[in-house]
C-alpha cells in the first residue's frame, strides 16, 4: 500500500543522521497531515528531487530559510520539535523527535495571516501564529536567534507567504513545470456554444466586448438574441450594474429555454428604466416558442434588493417587464458567507465538542447558506428543465452569487458538466470568463487578511458539488479528490488558473502565457481524479434534494487536519481493488481463452461451448 | 373547496388542501360496487371493514387521496384501493407478508390520532367510545405515517372501524392474541419446495438452545469454562437461558437464584473473557449476599491471569426509561404528516437533532463497548459487566464489543447468531421491552434492540467492507422486531418463551409448534430480494490465494505489530509480577470505570487506544473501532428517512452506488465462475456463495431509482424535484454584515 509505504521509508529515513547542507536540512517529509492529499501531488513533487535526502523542490523553487530547533505546536499530538524550511513557494516542518514520523508541507499561497503571538518570553522563545486559509491554524514556538542582525525565520515566511504585498511576484509565474497537455486550451467559448447547439436564427455572438470596452469584467465572447444589435447592448450596459448586461450561459438542447446571467438593473429610488433593456428580456423570452413567460432569479434577499436602490441599484419591476416574474431566492452576502466560515473554523478546528457538535453545527448556519444556494439553482433548473421557462439570473453585481447558481442549475442541467473535463469548461467558463473575483475573493499573496472583500464564495459552490455528488455517487466523472485539489490549488498560487479578477486582467497579466494552467495538471494524471462508479447517462437531469436532514458537513474537507476523522482506508480505495481485480480476471479469462483457443485449433477436440457470453459485457464499463 | 379535515392542531396549514372536490367524490363513489378483500394469510380473520374511505397519499406533492376500503384484520390494517390496481410493478424488494403502501401489522402501530373538529387528539381508551374522529392518522413504529378520512363512509361502519382499530391496536391484549398463534397453526403452504434449502440456509445461524451450540462456541473461542446444563428445566433460574457457560472456578450453583452468577459471553484469543451478570443493587445489611457477589468476581478473575474489571453499566450508561424518552423524542422528527411540517421542522434540524440525545446514547455505548475491547485487547483481563437484570445494556455492551473483536460477527450468519446468543438465549425481554400486548405499564418499555442495531449501523457505516451484511439487512431486521409472526422477539426469556410454546403445542396435530424465526428469510422475502442483505463492499476473507498471498497472520502476532510506543503505559507481562499484581487485584478488584478514571478521563485513554488502532494497516478481518468524535455519530438515513417523500433522492442516494457495485461484483464473480470452468482440474467445484448474481443486472436502471429504495413505493409520479415551499424560515441574519454592500472597496488592487 502506497500509505504505509511512503511511511516506512521515512522511518528508515529518520534513523539515518541528516545530512547537513546549507541548502537543505531536512530530508523527504512524508507529511502525515497532508497524507490524505495523495499521491498525485507527490508525482509532481517527484520530479526534481533525485536521491531520498533532499527535499522535494519544484522547477524554480528555492529554499530561502530554514530553521532548526523550531516547536510546532500541534493541536493533536501537543508540541513536536523539529526543523522548519522556507522557500519561495511552501513551508517544510519535520520534526526529529518523535515516531511515527510527522511533517507538515504547506503552499505559502494557504496562509492568510502569519503574526507573532506575545512577547519574547524569558527564555527568549518567540511564538508565531499561522492562519491558514484551508480551515486549520498552526503555531511554532522558536528561539530568537542570538544574532539579532539575522531575520528570523518567519520575517522570510512573512515576506514570501505575502509577495503581492511585498511588490513581488507569485510563485505561478517562476513555476515551469511541462505538462504534456496544456489546460489553458481547455475552454474555447466558441466550441463551448457550439456544442451547446446554440441556434442561430435566435442567438447570435456578439464582438461588441471584444476589447473588454463594454464591460471590463465579462468575456470576450457574448451570446445574446440576435434582435438585439451591438449599439443597443452598449446602452443596456450603462443600465445594469458595472456593464454587466444580461448574456446567454447556457440553451437548453431541445426547448431552448435559456439559463441568462446578469448583473442588478440600475433602477434606483427613482425607478429607472431602460427600455432597450426591456426590449433584450423580451427578446430572451421570444427566442424560446416554448413558453410565454420569463422568470428573473434575483439571489439576494428581498430586503437587500430593495435596500440597493437607495444606491442606484434594485430590481426589475413587474410593470416595466411584461410577463417576468420576479423571484427572489435570499441568499445573503459576501459578508455573512464569511462570517459564517470563520464560526466553522471555530467549531472544527482544531478540536470537536462532541456533546454540542450538531447545535453548535447549526449555529455556524454554513449548511443553511449551502442549503439556500442549491435551493436556488434547483428552482433555476426546475423552471428551465419543467417549465421549459428562460431565466435570467442576477444578484448585485452577478460575479458571486450569480455563478454560483448558474453553474450549479448548469450541472443539474447537463450531463456534460458532471465530466472532468466538462467540469473544468464550466469553472473556465462560469467563474473565470464571467469575472467571479478570485484575486479580491480569496486574496491571493495580499497581507490584508481583514479585507472586507474575502469570502468563500467559490468554496460554497465546491461544497454544493460536493453536495451533489454525495446524492448521486454514480453521476459525476470526477471524485472528491478532485474538489479538494481544485479547493488546495485555489490556495496554494503554483497555477494560474484562480488568478486575477477577470478575463481582461489575466490577458493583460499575460497569465496563460506566464504560468500553468491547473487543468494541465489535472488533465495529465486523469486516474487520480476518476470516480470508480461513474456511469455516464447522456440526457440526465439531477434534482437534489435540499433538506438539510441529506446536507453534510464535508468533514474530509474541513475536518481533514484531524486525525481522528480520517478513515482508516478510504472507501473507494476498495472500488478501485474491485476494478483492478476485475480487470485482472479478465486479463486471466482471455488469456485462458486464448490458450483453449489455441489448444482447440491444434487438437480440434473437446471444450465446446465457451464462455465468451459473461465477458463481453463486461467490457462497456471501466 | 372542501379542505378535508386539515390536519392536526395547526389548523390552517396551506398545504393542506385536498385538491379533491366535493362533486368529485361523489363521481369517484359511485362506480360498481365489487366487493374487495385483501388476500388473507393462513389464519388470517377479517375484524371489520369500511368503505369509502380516502386515503391521503403522502407521497404525492399535492395533497390528494384515494378511495378504498379500509379492512382490520387479527395481523394488520389494510387499505384496498377502489382504483383498479395498476399493472403490478415489478417490485424487486417485496414482503411476502404485508406491503408497505398499505398494510399495517397491529404489532407496528405505535400511536393513533383522531382530529376531532381541525384539533389532533391522541387516541387512547377512553376516547375509543364516544365518538368517531373526521380523520385517524396513524403512526407505526417502522415511522410510516398513514392518514384516513373517514367521513364519506357512513357513521356506523365509521365508527366501527376506528373502533375496532383502535380496539385492536391501543388495548391491552394477552400474548395469545399475537397473530403468530394463529398462524402458525397453519400449515405453510408452498415453501416445500424450497424448505430443503432454507433449511440449510437456517442451519448457518447458531440458535444457542442445545449444549452443544454453546459447547461448539467455546470451542471455536477456545474458552476454558463450564458448560451449565441444570437450568435445563429452568430449576436454577426462570430469568437465565436454558444452556449457559460460566467460570471453571464456580462451584456452587444454586445460591441466591442464579443472581449475580457471571455468564460468559466471549474469550479473547489470549484466553481472557467477557461475562455478564445480574448484579442487584445491593444493601448495607445484605452482608452475605455482597460476599457472593464478590466470590463471583473472584471466579471471573479465575479465568486468566486473575485479574478482572467489572463495571456497573446501570451506573455509567443511561436507563433504560432514559432511552425509550430519548428515541421518543428522536423519532418524531421523522413522523411527517405534510410538508410544510417538513420544511419547517428542516430549519432547526440539528439542534432537534441534538436535544433529543439519541445520538448522544449512541455514542455512549459504542464508548463503553471500546473500553471493554480495550481491556481485553489490550489489557488481557477479564471484563464482567453488570446491571440490575443484566439482560439490556448488558446485551447491547456485550454484543458490540464481540462485534469489534471478533470477524465472525461481522458475517450474515454470525451475526444472527450472536443476536440469538446475546439476546433471544440470553433472555432479553422483547416482549416487554417492545410492548408488543400495548402495557400500560411505561416503564418497561424501552427500545434497547433498536439501540443495539443503531450502534451496528454506526460501524457499519464507518467500515463497510468488514461486514457482510449490510444497512438494508439492518432496517429490515429493526422492522421484522415489529410483525407478529415470529417467536424470535415475542418472549421475554428462554423459560416463557418454552412455557408459551408447550403450552401451546397441543392445538397442532404434528408435534410441537414451531413459529418461524426471524432467521428464517424466506418468510418475508424471495431470495432475489434477500441479495439486498448483502454487502457487495464485503471484502472477504481470502480463502483461495494463500499461495499467491502472504499466509494470514497468527492473530497474536497483530498483537505485537502495535508500535511500542503508542501505548503511555506499556504493559510489562512478566508473569511474576502479573500474578502479585493479580492477587492485589483479587484483593481489591477495581470497577472498570474508576480505573480508567484514575490516571485520565476514558475518554482520553481510549481516545489513545483508538489513535493507536487508526495507525495500523486496515484488517477488516481484526478488530475493528468505531470513530466516536461527533461528525462521525450520525443518523441512520435508510431507516429513518426512507418514507418522507421529501427527501427521496431520485436517481440517486447510496442505492445509486450499491446498484454499479453489484453489477461490479457479478461481473467479477462471473469472470471467477469462468476461470473456474476454465480449470480442468477442478471439473465439480461449488460455488459456496448463493447470493449476488447475474439477475442482480436486472434492477439495474439505477438511474430512476429513489434514495428510499428499497423501500418505498416506486410511484409513477413525474420526475420533479422536490422545492421547498415558501415557508421556508429566512435565515435571520441580525448582525450588520447582511446589509453591508457585497463590495467593501471598489478599486481592484491587483498588482
Amino acid at each position: 500500500m502506497e500509505k504505509s509505504g511512503s511511511v516506512d521509508s521515512v522511518e528508515s529515513l529518520c534513523s539515518s543522521t541528516t545530512t547537513r547542507s546549507d541548502r537543505s536540512s531536512g530530508t523527504r517529509v512524508s507529511d502525515t497531515e497532508l497524507r490524505s492529499k495523495g499521491r498525485a501531488i507527490e508525482k509532481v513533487l517527484q520530479c526534481k528531487y533525485t536521491s531520498k535526502g533532499e527535499l522535494p523542490l519544484l522547477p524554480e523553487e528555492l529554499v530561502q530559510d530554514s530553521a532548526k530547533d523550531v516547536t510546532y505546536i500541534c493541536p493533536f499530538v501537543g508540541p513536536v520539535r523539529g526543523s522548519l524550511t522556507v522557500t519561495n513557494y511552501r513551508l517544510f516542518f519535520r520534526c526529529t523527535d518523535r515516531e511515527p514520523v510527522f511533517g507538515l508541507d504547506l503552499p505559502l499561497g494557504v496562509l492568510s495571516r502569519v503574526e507573532k503571538i506575545g512577547a519574547a518570553t524569558s527564555r527568549g522563545d518567540v511564538s508565531y501564529g499561522l492562519a491558514c486559509k484551508d480551515m486549520r491554524n498552526l503555531r511554532f514556538v522558536h528561539k530568537e536567534p542570538e544574532d539579532s542582525l539575522k531575520k528570523s525565520v518567519f520575517e522570510v515566511l512573512m515576506k514570501f507567504a505575502f509577495p503581492v504585498s511585498n511588490n513581488m511576484s507569485l510563485f505561478a509565474f517562476e513555476y515551469k513545470q511541462v505538462f504534456p497537455e496544456n489546460g489553458w486550451r481547455v475552454y474555447d467559448p466558441l466550441a463551448e456554444y457550439k456544442r451547446q447547439g446554440l441556434p442561430k436564427e435566435s442567438w447570435r455572438i456578439s464582438k461588441v466586448n471584444d476589447h473588454y470596452e463594454l464591460c471590463d469584467s465579462y468575456p470576450a465572447a457574448l451570446v445574446v438574441p440576435v434582435t438585439i444589435t451591438d449599439e443597443e447592448l452598449r446602452r443596456i450596459s450603462s443600465f445594469r450594474a458595472k456593464g454587466r448586461i444580461p448574456v446567454l450561459s447556457w440553451i437548453h438542447p431541445e426547448s431552448q429555454a435559456a439559463v441568462v446571467r446578469a448583473s442588478q438593473p440600475m433602477v434606483g429610488q427613482n425607478g429607472r428604466r431602460c427600455k432597450e433593456d426591456e426590449k433584450l428580456l423580451q427578446a430572451i423570452m421570444d427566442a424560446n416558442a416554448q413558453s410565454h413567460k420569463i422568470f428573473i432569479f434575483d439571489a439576494r434577499p428581498s430586503v437587500n434588493a430593495a435596500a440597493n436602490k437607495m444606491k442606484g441599484g434594485g430590481y426589475e419591476s413587474e410593470d416595466a417587464y411584461q410577463n417576468a416574474e420576479l423571484v427572489f431566492l435570499d441568499i445573503h452576502n459576501i459578508h455573512v458567507m464569511r462570517e459564517s466560515q470563520r464560526k466553522l473554523k471555530e467549531v472544527v478546528y482544531p478540536n470537536i465538542e462532541d456533546s454540542h457538535w450538531l447545535s453548535n453545527l447549526e449555529s455556524t448556519h454554513w449548511l443553511e447558506h449551502i442549503k439556500l444556494i442549491l435551493a436556488g439553482a434547483l428552482r433555476i433548473a426546475d423552471k428551465v428543465e419543467s417549465g421549459k421557462t428562460s431565466v435570467v439570473v442576477h444578484c448585485s453585481d452577478g460575479w458571486d452569487r450569480t455563478p454560483q447558481l448558474t453553474s450549479l442549475a448548469l450541472i443539474m442541467l447537463d450531463s456534460h458538466y458532471r465530466t472532468i473535463r466538462g467540469f473544468q469548461i464550466l469553472l473556465e467558463k462560469e467563474w473565470l470568463s464571467f469575472g467571479h473575483r478570485f484575486q479580491q475573493r480569496v486574496g491571493h499573496g495580499d497581507k490584508n487578511h481583514t479585507d472586507a472583500d474575502r469570502s468563500p464564495i467559490f468554496l460554497q459552490f465546491i461544497d454544493c458539488v460536493w453536495q451533489m455528488t454525495r446524492q448521486f455517487p454514480a453521476a459525476f466523472e470526477f471524485n472528491e479528490y478532485f474538489l479538494i485539489t481544485i479547493l488546495d490549488q485555489l490556495y496554494s498560487c503554483l497555477f494560474g488558473t484562480f488568478l486575477c479578477n477577470s478575463e481582461q486582467q489575466r490577458l493583460k497579466e499575460e497569465v496563460p502565457k506566464h504560468t500553468v494552467s491547473l487543468w494541465s495538471f489535472v488533465n495529465s494524471q486523469l486516474e487520480e481524479f476518476v470516480n470508480p462508479l461513474y456511469v455516464h447517462y447522456p440526457s440526465h437531469v439531477l434534482f437534489p434534494t435540499v433538506g438539510i436532514r441529506h446536507l453534510q458537513l464535508w468533514v474530509t474537507y474541513y475536518i481533514r487536519w484531524n486525525p481522528r476523522m480520517r478513515p482508516q482506508e478510504p472507501v473507494h480505495q476498495r472500488y478501485k481493488e474491485l476494478l483492478a481485480k476485475r480487470a485482472e480476471l479478465q486479463k486471466r479469462v482471455e488469456e485462458l481463452q486464448r490458450e483453449a483457443a489455441n489448444r482447440t485449433a491444434s487438437s480440434s477436440s473437446e471444450r465446446a461451448g465457451s464462455p465468451t457470453r459473461s465477458i463481453t459485457p463486461v467490457q462497456t464499463f471501466v | 373547496m372542501l379542505s378535508l379535515g386539515s390536519g392536526g392542531a395547526k389548523s390552517t396549514k396551506p398545504s393542506f388542501v385536498s385538491y379533491v372536490t366535493p362533486e368529485e367524490i361523489k363521481a369517484e363513489k359511485d362506480p360498481p360496487k365489487k366487493e374487495k378483500h385483501p388476500d388473507l394469510l393462513p389464519g388470517e380473520v377479517e375484524f371489520c371493514s369500511a368503505n369509502p374511505i380516502l386515503k391521503y397519499s403522502q407521497d404525492d406533492l399535492s395533497q390528494h387521496g384515494v378511495f378504498g376500503t379500509l379492512f382490520c384484520t387479527n395481523f394488520r390494517v389494510t387499505f384496498i384501493s377502489d382504483e383498479t390496481p395498476q399493472e403490478k410493478t415489478a417490485k424487486t424488494f417485496k414482503n411476502k407478508l404485508y406491503g408497505e403502501k398499505n398494510d399495517i401489522p397491529l404489532m407496528c402501530v405505535d400511536h393513533i390520532y383522531g382530529v376531532y373538529d381541525e384539533k389532533r387528539k391522541l387516541i387512547t381508551g377512553g376516547l375509543v367510545k364516544n365518538k368517531y374522529p373526521s380523520k385517524m392518522i396513524i403512526h407505526c413504529k417502522d415511522l410510516r405515517v398513514f392518514q384516513f378520512c373517514l367521513t364519506f363512509t357512513k357513521e356506523e361502519d365509521a365508527k366501527k372501524i376506528f373502533q375496532g382499530i383502535a380496539h385492536h391496536c391501543l388495548e391491552e391484549k394477552s400474548l395469545k392474541c399475537v397473530f403468530a398463534f394463529s398462524y402458525m397453526g397453519t400449515p405453510s403452504p408452498g415453501t416445500d419446495l424450497s424448505f430443503c434449502r432454507e433449511m440449510l440456509r437456517k442451519q448457518e445461524t447458531i440458535m444457542f438452545d442445545s449444549p452443544e451450540d454453546w459447547t461448539q462456541e467455546m470451542k471455536r473461542t477456545k474458552a476454558n469454562c463450564r458448560l451449565v446444563i441444570e437450568n435445563k428445566n429452568f430449576e436454577l433460574s426462570q430469568r437465565l437461558p436454558k444452556y449457559f457457560v460460566i467460570p471453571l472456578a464456580i462451584g456452587d450453583l444454586f445460591s441466591y437464584q442464579g443472581k449475580g452468577l457471571p455468564i460468559w459471553c466471549w474469550s479473547h484469543y489470549s484466553g481472557c473473557a467477557l461475562f455478564k451478570a445480574s448484579f442487584p443493587p445491593v444493601t448495607q445489611e445484605d452482608g452475605d449476599f455482597q460476599k457472593h457477589l464478590e466470590t463471583m468476581i473472584n471466579a471471573v478473575a479465575h479465568n486468566y491471569l486473575y485479574s478482572v474489571k467489572t463495571e456497573d453499566l446501570s451506573e455509567s450508561l443511561p436507563n433504560i426509561q432514559d432511552i425509550q424518552q430519548s428515541y421518543n423524542k428522536f423519532k418524531q422528527f421523522f413522523l411527517i404528516e405534510n410538508s410544510t411540517d417538513f420544511w419547517l421542522s428542516d430549519v432547526k434540524w440539528f439542534s432537534s437533532l441534538e436535544s433529543s440525545g439519541w445520538l448522544d446514547i449512541i455514542r455512549q455505548c459504542l464508548q463503553k463497548a471500546v473500553e471493554v475491547v480495550e481491556c481485553l485487547e489490550k489489557d488481557n483481563t477479564n471484563v464482567l459487566i453488570t446491571e440490575e437484570e443484566g439482560t439490556d445494556l448488558c446485551c447491547v455492551i456485550s454484543s458490540l464489543a464481540q462485534i469489534m473483536l471478533d470477524p465472525y460477527y461481522r458475517t450474515l450468519m454470525g451475526f444472527q447468531s450472536l443476536v440469538q446468543k446475546e439476546w433471544v438465549a440470553g433472555c432479553h425481554a422483547f416482549l416487554d421491552r417492545c410492548n408488543h400486548l400495548h402495557q400500560k405499564d411505561k416503564e418497561c418499555h424501552s427500545p434497547v434492540f433498536l439501540l443495539f442495531l443503531e450502534c451496528v449501523w454506526q460501524l457499519v457505516q464507518q467500515h463497510s467492507p468488514a461486514f457482510q451484511f449490510s444497512e438494508t439487512y439492518l432496517t429490515v431486521l429493526s422492522d421484522s422486531v415489529h410483525v407478529p409472526i415470529f417467536s424470535t422477539f415475542l418472549f421475554n426469556s428462554a423459560h416463557h418463551r418454552e412455557g408459551v410454546m408447550k403450552a401451546e403445542s397441543p392445538l397442532a396435530q404434528s408435534g410441537p409448534l414451531s413459529c418461524p424465526t426471524v432467521w428464517d428469510w424466506s418468510v418475508q422475502f424471495d431470495s432475489k430480494a434477500q441479495n439486498f442483505f448483502y454487502n457487495p463492499l464485503y471484502s472477504e476473507k481470502v480463502k483461495h490465494e494463500k499461495a499467491v498471498r502472504k499466509p494470514h497472520k497468527p492473530k497474536h502476532q497483530r498483537q505485537l505489530s502495535l508500535p511500542s510506543t503508542a501505548f503511555k503505559t506499556p504493559l510489562k507481562k512478566g508473569f511474576f509480577k502479573d500474578e502479585t499484581d493479580s492477587l492485589k487485584k483479587m484483593l481489591q478488584v477495581k470497577r472498570l470505570s474508576r480505573w480508567m478514571g484514575s490516571p485520565d478521563s476514558p475518554a482520553a485513554t481510549t481516545r489513545e487506544f483508538y489513535e493507536s488502532w487508526q495507525h495500523r494497516p486496515v484488517d477488516y478481518h481484526g478488530l475493528l473501532l468505531p470513530c466516536l468524535d461527533g461528525p462521525a455519530v450520525r443518523v441512520w438515513m435508510q431507516r429513518y428517512l426512507r418514507w418522507i417523500p421529501e427527501v427521496y433522492i431520485l436517481g440517486g442516494g447510496s442505492v445509486a452506488m450499491t446498484t454499479k457495485l453489484m453489477e461490479l461484483l457479478s461481473q467479477v464473480q462471473d469472470l471467477k465462475r469462468v476461470l473456474e470452468q476454465r480449470d480442468t482440474s477442478q471439473a465439480a467445484k461449488i460455488d459456496h456463495r448463493p447470493y449476488i448474481q447475474h439477475r442482480l443486472l436486472s434492477f439495474g436502471s439505477s438511474g430512476r431509482l429513489s434514495s428510499s429504495f428499497p423501500f418505498a413505493y416506486t410511484r409513477n409520479r413525474s420526475f420533479k424535484p422536490i422545492i421547498p415551499t415558501g415557508l421556508m424560515q429566512r435565515l435571520m441574519v441580525t448582525d450588520s454584515l447582511a446589509s453591508q454592500e457585497d463590495e467593501a472597496s471598489s478599486v481592484a488592487s491587483f498588482v
